[in-house]
């Protein structure tokens, strides 16, 4: 990014996260984290199993606590920014309700946050066109392909405008092409929203396709091993899978991985 | 795009979906017309003496004269008017019953220490042979007052309500409480949008046990003693007047009221959540 200095969306200082302290069960699931995230910013935190990247996504997200350390979000804290309704976040199932439409279901955050019936039809309308699932508003999830529910659970997300857009391995249960797909559209997605998106995966190829920056992080205890700047040009597509510069951005968080993971060699496997 | 098929081609399909549902129902009532004609057939066979177990063309023969009787406006047939006041208390206490359960469970399960602290007494209650509640309930409500019948039924089906309520209550996915919590959902927004759709299907199979419960219920219950006009009290008069193929209408005609009794309750259950896997359509 060589433009002047953007907002900082997301600031983490020496952000720590013990589980059960002090008890035989006690886990460090994240020592020392410092980061920046600019506002606009799409950052995948990428790592082993066990790493601590959903507990980083979670304790921005304000559905942990931390131990100790410093988190703000837009300048509140993750409580705060919570209660003004500044996250859309999207898991690795879609959860849908089973029993609400399509369009319902992307209705359901400005419902409970008590947008007017027409306003809520609107945006939801809007949403579900992002995502190109327009014709299918009437539909139930179970009558949707996992890809499809996916982007429906994106287009919900999104439906109120939130600020930041948290995403724990939203593809991770999606064939390999289906995701490669779905990287496409949320790249799409993110230049027309210019949300911050922090992007929890498994995959290096999807985090070196779609990140800005991507936080290499390693296990036990969960720590952030380098962060890596990735200037592949804007807008990506599947040629940007091609060129050589993607394939040594590959080859390079691989090799952190390794190194991260070479402490503990028996989850040595788990890097796609 | 699916309703772009040709309004012929949907014909079609109606047809072969009678033809297989009769397909589907066939095997079953052929064992119902073979556990028929078998059972005539020993009777008649081995000479069964009627007080034993009756034929059941003598059964039915008994049971068209009641309806016969019924159909007429100004004969009365006590067998019907016995099936309609025991319809009407197992009925009440399903009502009561359920509906009590339902609210008890809604309310407890609002605060995790009160729900878990009463499902340890309501799983115990619910192992009580609540029927031996009868005698005290014909004592408190009077032996002929309904309400003594109501209170048996809505005891035995209250529990199992209650608790399966509660497990629909409580078993909602991880993610959806946190989707809620980030929408910064208030507890009455998750108990109405959420924790009670999820629930539905816990309950719903808690009201078709509670159907048949509550028409068992109230039969025995009126066992222990009641009006003239109730299958319990008929069922016991008619065997000791030995008058069989009698008490035998009383016993089919409480089967077919539990039929319909869950097949309203299947049936409500199917246009209340045409969305769960057990009503899909595949294909």
């Amino acid at each position: 990014m060589s433009e002047a200095k953007k907002d900082i969306a997301i600031s983490a200082k020496s952000l720590n996260k013990i589980f059960n302290p002090g008890s035989d069960e006690e886990v460090i699931a994240l020592q020392d984290i410092d980061l920046e995230i600019e506002a606009g910013e799409f950052i995948s935190l990428i790592g082993p199993s066990g790493c601590g990247k959903s507990t980083l996504m979670r304790l921005i997200g304000d559905l942990l606590a931390p131990s100790s350390g410093e988190l703000s979000v837009n300048g509140m804290s993750p409580p705060e920014a919570r209660l003004r309704r500044q996250y859309g976040m999207v898991f690795q199932a879609a959860t849908l309700y089973e029993w609400r439409s399509v369009i319902k279901n992307v209705e359901l955050p400005l419902e409970v946050m008590g947008y007017a019936k027409a306003e809520r039809r609107r945006l939801a309308e809007e949403k579900l066109a992002m995502v190109e699932l327009a014709d299918f508003a009437g539909h139930f999830p179970w009558q949707l392909s996992g890809g499809m529910q996916q982007r429906v659970s994106i287009a919900r997300a999104l439906v109120f405008d939130p600020a930041v857009l948290l995403m724990d391995e939203p593809f991770g249960a999606l064939d390999e092409f289906t995701r490669e797909r779905m990287n496409l559209e949320l790249l799409k997605i993110w230049e027309q929203t210019g949300k911050t998106i922090v992007f929890v995966t498994h995959s290096i190829s999807e985090a070196v396709f779609l990140s800005n920056r991507i936080v290499v992080m390693s296990p036990r205890p969960g720590r952030i091993t380098e962060i890596v700047d990735n200037a592949l040009p804007l807008p990506r597509d599947f040629n940007t899978r091609n060129v050589p510069a993607y394939h040594e951005l590959v080859a390079r968080v691989r090799d952190l991985l390794r190194d991260a993971v070479a402490a503990d060699p028996a989850r040595a496997d788990e890097v796609e | 795009m699916a309703s772009a098929g040709a309004p012929s081609e949907g014909k079609l399909s109606a047809k072969t979906a009678i033809g297989g549902r009769l397909a589907y129902y066939f095997p079953t009532l052929a064992i119902a017309v073979a556990v028929i004609a078998l059972w005539e057939f020993i009777v008649v066979v081995f000479d069964i003496q009627q007080f034993l177990l009756p034929k059941p063309s003598a059964i039915f023969a008994e049971f068209m004269l009641q309806v016969d009787l019924w159909l007429r406006p100004h004969e009365r047939s006590i067998l019907f008017d016995a099936g309609g006041a025991t319809l009407w208390e197992a009925l009440g206490g399903f009502v009561i019953g359920c509906g009590g359960g339902i609210l008890v469970a809604l309310i407890t399960s609002r605060w995790t220490i009160i729900s878990e602290a009463t499902m340890p007494f309501a799983i115990a209650a619910n192992s009580v042979p609540i029927i031996a509640f009868a005698p005290i309930m014909n004592n408190w409500f009077g032996i002929t007052n309904p309400a003594s019948k109501m209170a048996i039924v809505a005891i035995i089906v209250f529990f199992p309500t209650m608790i399966n309520t509660v497990r629909g209550l409580t078993s909602v996915d991880a993610n959806q409480l946190e989707l809620m919590r980030s929408y910064a959902a208030s507890p009455a927004h998750i108990m109405f949008k959420l924790r009670l759709n999820n629930a539905l299907p816990y309950i719903f199979s808690a009201l078709r046990v509670a159907s048949a419960l509550s028409l068992i219920g109230a039969v025995v219950a009126e066992f222990f003693g009641g009006p003239r006009a109730t299958l319990g009290v008929y069922i016991t008069q008619e065997a000791s007047a030995f008058d069989f193929a009698k008490a035998w209408t009383a016993i089919l005609l409480a089967s077919l009221i539990g039929i319909a009794f869950y097949l309203a309750v299947l049936f409500m259950e199917r246009r209340l959540m045409p969305w769960h896997v057990s009503f899909r359509k595949t294909g």
